[in-house]
């Protein structure tokens, strides 16, 4: 009996066996970039012609725009039209997937576009071609000159399904425009999309500005200027042109930034060698004072929820990155290496502060973690500084200078950006030399 | 006999998932007893396991990352931890040889002194306690599979390799969320996919798990690249249904 009682159990046990799902952990892959095709735009031909805009080439113009925008990322691979297997029109419609996954394309971009009543209508459809379905699809109807940001909120769009976070592609740099010699370099307020383009200038360049920062919601901007030759932190409105300058405060202000709801604007404010960090409510104009101490105290960034401060401070004796209540309460160092700490700036997500480092004469940017710990130093070079984070929180942008000659000559001034892991680093083109970027808030949102 | 074998077919095809931890026990008891026919087996896995991790690093690493390494560069404290304790489980087979003697010689001895035994159970509880917990972080996918008798060590290796070479990591995701990506597939013959399942669809459609739609979109996409599948030329009935656990929370973290 119990060797019945065995035989049943061994059979059980192997054709249990056998029935076993078989599990495989896939725990790497690969980082390249996604190749992805990116059609030129359809033009429909019932679309009618608009003021001097080439609409024949608003398809392709559209296409380039966001495949310049993908490779800038460094997580897509744009591939060539040469390659492409389809007319622009009938791709639209349904793609031929088989042709496409060919050409290793994992993605298709395709669109189509209408100029009629002086509306410009732009659809268009991203294809996952090895599953063989759509992923989305929008349409967006607007001025036919607004073509460009169209370009911007589509590539934000795609950024968005296939990464799964926000893109930033719909978004303006500020920053200062500089030119002429070194010791008399003309400084003024530009701002531009963030590929370049569209570039405005805000001030005329009779006052030396430094430091200008985005409002949330992308209209105001405060910054640095000089009042009586004395700084102080202004505010523009962008689009009225309208500058005032902030508080009246007895002495000299700099370092502002506006806090997460934009009701207030932080700042640093000197008075006899001693500087503090204040707060001033731009609706009743109440100055709150945040930090009362005897060592120089600057650079504050509020964290995305309002409810903490980062400043650096000189008081343990070297300039190092403190945090704090937003009521002042609570300071605590979160940097201790070796070099001084400055610009600390919060991440829009929250779980970074990005900062500039010094140590033995050279310049870094890097991130850590709220508290101090896990910094990563991302680049390193002659000089740079200054921070600024893309709305998604995933690239910094920061200003990096160049050693100048005795008479000042090979100087430069220049934007960069880098991805928070270190890697795609990239030079941002500008019509002149600049410095002190500041990345807005997606403009579309 | 026939008709009581015939009577636990189907009492086994309604419940075919109980079994791995009973064999994942069974496992441990033979390494504590005698190392020496599982010894080789238990290498071989070790050496697979580290190839496999040279082949991805080489695999992963682009050139510019040697590049901007810097010598100021800090590395995270919590790294350099976490990676040395994986060492030391790595080696775990060639460390239990001693302790499992140690113990047995002092089983020998006349041993009067109760708080000494007292001292010995625990101390042989804590040993047993880590070896099983060793045991199953080292093998954990291949116990799994080497008992089902579905594919062999590199049969396994063959077809995880392809199918890191297809799987285009999503960046963005976050690192604190559970990353794990259950799919099941059912396979032909020629190892094309008939049917694949996302385990866990439900949770695509949660509000704030937008990555994972993502994630569990990329993981299907790698899977359909890499078809067909380097499936083995026999035994389809034992690797026709398959499942695909993606994870890439440790790569993301490296």
């Amino acid at each position: 009996m119990k060797k019945i009682f065995l035989i049943i159990i061994t059979y059980i046990l192997s054709f249990n066996q056998l029935n076993a799902l078989i599990e495989i952990d896939i725990t790497r892959g690969n980082l390249d970039p996604l190749p992805i095709a990116v059609s030129p735009l359809h033009i429909d031909i019932k679309s009618e012609k608009y003021k001097d805009i080439k609409i024949e080439e608003l398809g392709s113009n559209i296409s380039s725009i966001i495949e310049k925008n993908f490779k800038g990322t460094g997580l897509f691979n744009p591939l060539k039209k040469e390659a492409f297997v389809q007319k622009p029109d009938i791709a639209h419609l349904k793609p031929r997937f088989e042709d496409w996954r060919l050409i290793k394309a994992q993605a298709l971009v395709t669109g189509k576009i209408l100029v009629k009543n002086e509306k410009l209508k732009v659809e268009f459809r991203l294809w996952d071609l090895t599953a063989a379905k759509e992923m989305t699809a929008l349409a967006f109807t607007t001025t036919p000159s607004n073509w460009r940001r169209v370009a911007h909120i589509i590539s934000d769009k795609i950024y968005e399904r296939l990464t799964g976070e926000e893109g930033y592609f719909d978004t303006r740099i500020i920053y200062v425009a500089e030119s002429g010699p070194k010791d008399q370099r003309v400084k003024k307020l530009a701002i531009m999309d963030q590929d370049g383009s569209n570039t405005k200038y805000l001030t005329l360049g009779n006052e030396l500005v430094l430091t200008p920062r985005f409002n949330p919601t992308n209209q105001m901007v405060t910054y640095l200027s000089y009042f009586r030759n004395m700084p102080r932190v202004y505010l523009l409105d962008i689009e009225t042109g309208t500058q005032e300058v902030v508080g009246n405060f007895p002495g000299m202000t700099f370092a502002p930034r506006f806090s997460p709801d934009g009701k207030k604007i932080i700042m640093s404010f000197a008075e006899d060698g001693n500087s503090d960090i204040y707060t001033m409510d731009l609706e009743n104009r109440i100055v709150e004072r945040i930090t009362n101490h005897s060592s120089i105290d600057t650079s504050p960034s509020f964290s995305p929820d309002g409810k903490y401060i980062a400043f650096n401070s000189d008081r343990s004796g070297l300039q190092q990155i403190y945090v704090m209540r937003s009521d002042g309460s609570d300071v605590r160092r979160v940097t201790f290496g070796k070099g001084i700490y400055g610009t600390p700036v919060w991440s829009p997500r929250g779980d970074l502060i990005a900062f500039t480092k010094v140590r033995k004469g050279r310049f870094y940017i890097g991130v850590m973690r709220t508290d101090g710990s896990g910094e990563r130093l991302l680049t390193e070079n002659y000089y740079q500084e200054a921070p600024s984070w893309s709305p998604n929180g995933r690239v910094l942008v920061f200003y990096r200078e160049t050693k100048a000659g005795s008479k000042g000559e090979g100087f430069s001034a220049t934007l960069w950006s880098i991805d928070i892991t270190g890697y795609n680093e990239r030079k941002l083109s500008t019509k002149t030399d600049a410095s002190d970027p500041s990345w807005s808030s997606l403009l579309s949102k | 006999m026939i008709v009581l074998t015939a009577l636990s077919l189907p009492f086994m095809l309604r419940e075919p998932i109980d079994l791995p931890p009973i064999v994942s026990v069974e496992l441990i008891q033979i390494s504590d007893k005698t190392n020496i026919p599982f010894a080789p087996k238990a290498r071989k896995i070790i050496e697979e396991t580290k190839k496999k991790e040279d082949r991805v690093v080489s695999e992963q690493a682009p050139p510019a990352a040697k590049a901007k390494e810097k010598p100021d560069r800090i590395p995270l404290p919590d790294e350099k931890k976490e990676k040395k304790q994986i060492v030391k489980k790595k080696q775990n087979p060639e460390e239990v040889k001693p302790e499992i003697r140690q113990s047995s010689e002092f089983e020998k001895k006349e041993i009067i002194d109760t708080n000494q035994i007292a001292a010995l159970i625990d101390k042989a509880k804590e040993e047993e306690a880590v070896k099983k917990e060793k045991n199953e972080k080292l093998t954990q996918s291949s116990v799994k599979n080497s008992f089902a008798t579905g594919l062999t060590l590199s049969e396994e290796d063959a077809l995880r390799a392809q199918i890191f070479g297809c799987w285009s990591v999503p960046l963005g995701l976050p690192y604190d969320e559970n990353l794990l990506v259950r799919i099941k597939l059912q396979l032909k013959k020629d190892g094309t996919i008939m049917k694949s399942e996302i385990l866990d669809h439900q949770r695509m459609n949660r509000p704030g798990q937008k990555f994972y739609k993502v994630l569990a979109e990329s993981a299907l996409r790698a899977v359909r690249l890499c078809q067909p599948l380097k499936v083995p030329p026999t035994g389809y009935e034992k690797w026709k249904n398959i499942q695909l656990n993606f994870n890439p929370a440790e790569m993301l973290k490296g």
